[in-house]
């Protein structure tokens, strides 16, 4: 056994290199799968407990009570509650969430419709947040207690505790209004609507990959003022985070450590202290992305920006439920998404999770 | 020039602001030290570790480090700037910590720690920092130097991780090297491990060392010089043979209460303090000897 272990070292060794990694994809989508079974119970229950009645949407009130009772079997309202959930799940696992109260299209097209366009403002909201937000968050610890700190948490503090509605109209009052720096409310101006075809949704990277110059140009000068108020909230939370996770940092004897062997303080805090950090970063920044995605029901509604935020607010106030409850589900899996994500990541920065235990 | 002191320290203070007054952490520290293995004993909070720090201009804010001299060769440390010091640490004065479990960047290999000393200090390109960091893991007996580079400081023990600490230090070559309580983190069995391979590359580079400990014994079995520190003062200094002569009840104390081997006592005596220990011993000043 001894000369056949011998044998075949790379295989050994092979096996146990891939092993490691798979064991943790395995352990991280186990947890995937258990996640979204629970979300996927949530709002189930939340559709029966929520006190509209499907049926009096499809047949109205004064509909006589066979038709009533003929449609509720329809449905499949009469049904025991675990069946009822049972054929829930099979149809949300075949991206089927029923049709739209108000337009009248299946809820997973609709969601397919309107998620690109939240998803082009938070990604850039969220990348303002990162490149601005940690550089701010080292800048404050490591000037803890002086000028610039004080500056900085005042600043992180008011884009906490701003209303984001209030924040959009004055934006929009000062730099579309007044300056004419950006364009309005909307994605796009009319003229430019359907010019390029669509591959990411992604109007910004759609309107480069067609060569639109002028499409590009109008989407951002849309896009630039709703993600950078979505971008100073997220920057706020990502510098307090950021500023927290070095103070600790720069506690630690591996800080001390390296300025005894003479590097520079510049070196020591961006590379050793913030390269610990990112260990802790990677958590807050996707959990961030994900408030983000939700958060941007009351920008868009300011902004008039046809994403997820303004399609949920609209179903909700037309208690459209297939419509709510599809939305609820979509959040739900990015939630989810970014977890795992999150998860697969830490790898990457933290060398102690690489090896599985 | 090679009789001159390596390091002289006159009045040596440090003083933390505080609301409630002053807090003097060091008083009056004195001593010089040549190419020599330097031990320095005492309590937690005698001011031993901070002694270290002041000399490798460490002093966290708000502290405050003054001196009647402070000279490491012929640079005076005390008109020293940030950027001064920044040239002098891992270059002529280096420092090891008590854990490397804590001491080493946990999200670097151990070798590109090692060998950041050297590009730092020498300018050098990727390859020569590499090869000199090899070499210095191989000078603190590491068997497999190829293999130990390529580590996290996770997946190294805590003797292998000082003896890493020691390369990381020593590869600039610097003269002076304190060691801040370097094996009390280690198990006894590599204790002795780890500062033999110090001590033989202190005695190989002819650095001087300042061993700072709590540990009598370990100490005097190593050093060959002893101080002996009582909140933040030098209470006594002597040869480490003639340790068990010492003359301050301090020391005495202390010696009292190490345990023996063989002769099981059941009751250690305790140390009675004495107040009058915190009194400020008198400074030196140019007319004492």
């Amino acid at each position: 056994m001894n000369v056949a272990a011998l044998a075949t070292p790379s295989a050994h060794g092979w096996v146990r290199q891939i092993a490691g990694p798979v064991h943790r994809v395995l352990k991280v989508l186990f947890s995937v799968l258990l996640t979204f079974l629970g979300l996927t119970c949530v709002t189930f229950v939340i559709g029966r407990v929520i006190p509209i009645d499907p049926v009096l949407a499809i047949v109205g009130d004064k509909a006589p009570p066979d038709v009533y009772a003929r449609v509720r079997a329809e449905i499949g309202l009469d049904l025991p509650l675990p069946v009822q959930y049972w054929r829930y799940l099979m149809k949300v696992l075949h991206g089927d969430f029923g049709n739209s109260v108000i337009t009248s299209q299946p809820v997973l097209a609709d969601l397919l419709h309107v998620f690109p366009a939240t998803l082009e403002l938070s990604l850039l909201a969220l990348i303002i947040g990162v490149i601005f937000g940690v550089p701010i968050g080292v800048i404050a610890a490591t000037h803890r207690g002086r000028w610039q700190d004080q500056v900085i948490r005042f600043g992180s503090l008011l884009g906490y505790s701003m209303p984001v509605f209030w924040l959009g109209l004055v934006g929009l009052l000062a730099f579309y209004a007044k300056l004419g720096w950006v364009e309005g409310p909307g994605r796009l101006d009319v003229g430019f609507d359907d010019i390029v075809p669509t591959v990411t949704g992604l109007i910004v990277v759609d309107s480069l990959i067609a060569g639109e110059h002028d499409v590009f140009v109008n989407a951002l000068s849309h896009l630039v003022l709703p993600a950078s108020i979505l971008g100073y909230l997220s920057l706020a939370y990502v510098a307090r985070m950021t500023r927290s996770f070095m103070l600790s940092q720069l506690r630690q004897e591996y800080v001390l450590a390296a300025l005894a062997k003479g590097l520079s303080p510049f070196r020591v805090v961006w590379v050793h202290a913030l390269g610990n950090a990112w260990v802790q970063l990677i958590t807050v920044i996707a959990l961030t992305f994900g408030s983000l995605l939700e958060g941007a029901v009351l920008t868009e509604t300011v902004f008039a920006w046809p994403g997820l935020g303004l399609y949920m607010k609209n179903s909700l106030f037309n208690a459209d439920l297939n419509a709510v409850l599809g939305g609820t589900m979509l959040v739900g899996v990015v939630y989810i998404g970014l977890n795992m994500l999150s998860d697969l990541l830490y790898p990457l920065v933290d060398p102690r999770a690489r090896e599985s235990s | 020039m090679s009789d001159a002191p390596l390091l002289t320290v006159r009045n040596l203070r440090v003083v933390y602001p505080s609301d409630e007054g002053d807090f003097r952490a060091v008083r009056n520290v004195s001593f010089t030290l040549g190419r020599e293995r330097l031990g320095i004993v005492g309590e937690s909070g005698s001011g031993k570790s901070t002694t270290g720090r002041a000399i490798m201009g460490l002093v966290p804010e708000p502290g405050r480090v003054e001196a009647d001299l402070l000279r490491l060769g012929d640079t005076d440390l005390r008109t020293l700037n940030e950027r001064g010091f920044r040239k002098l640490r891992g270059k002529r004065i280096a420092m090891v910590l008590q854990d490397p479990k804590y001491s080493l960047d946990p999200v670097m290999t151990v070798g590109r720690q090692i060998a950041e000393t050297h590009r730092h200090h020498f300018r050098s390109s990727a390859k020569q920092a590499r090869a000199a960091a090899l070499e210095m893991l191989e000078a603190v007996h590491i068997r497999d130097p190829e293999r130990v580079y390529t580590q996290y400081p996770h997946q190294v023990s805590g003797g292998m991780g000082q003896r890493i600490m020691i390369a990381m230090m020593l590869i600039a070559g610097p003269d002076l090297l304190i060691a801040d309580e370097p094996t009390s983190a280690l198990d006894v069995t590599v204790q002795h491990q780890v500062l033999a391979i110090m001590d033989e590359q202190v005695r190989k580079r002819g650095m001087g060392l300042i061993l700072i400990s709590h540990n009598l014994h370990l100490v005097s079995s190593f050093c060959d010089r002893v101080l002996v520190m009582y909140a933040g003062q030098i209470v006594e200094s002597c040869k480490a043979a003639h340790l068990s002569e010492a003359q301050h009840p301090y020391t005495r104390g202390l010696l009292a209460a190490l345990p023996e081997l063989g002769h099981r006592r059941l009751v250690l005596p305790q140390l009675q303090r004495d107040p009058a220990w915190l009194e400020d011993v008198a400074p030196l000043t140019d007319a004492t000897p």
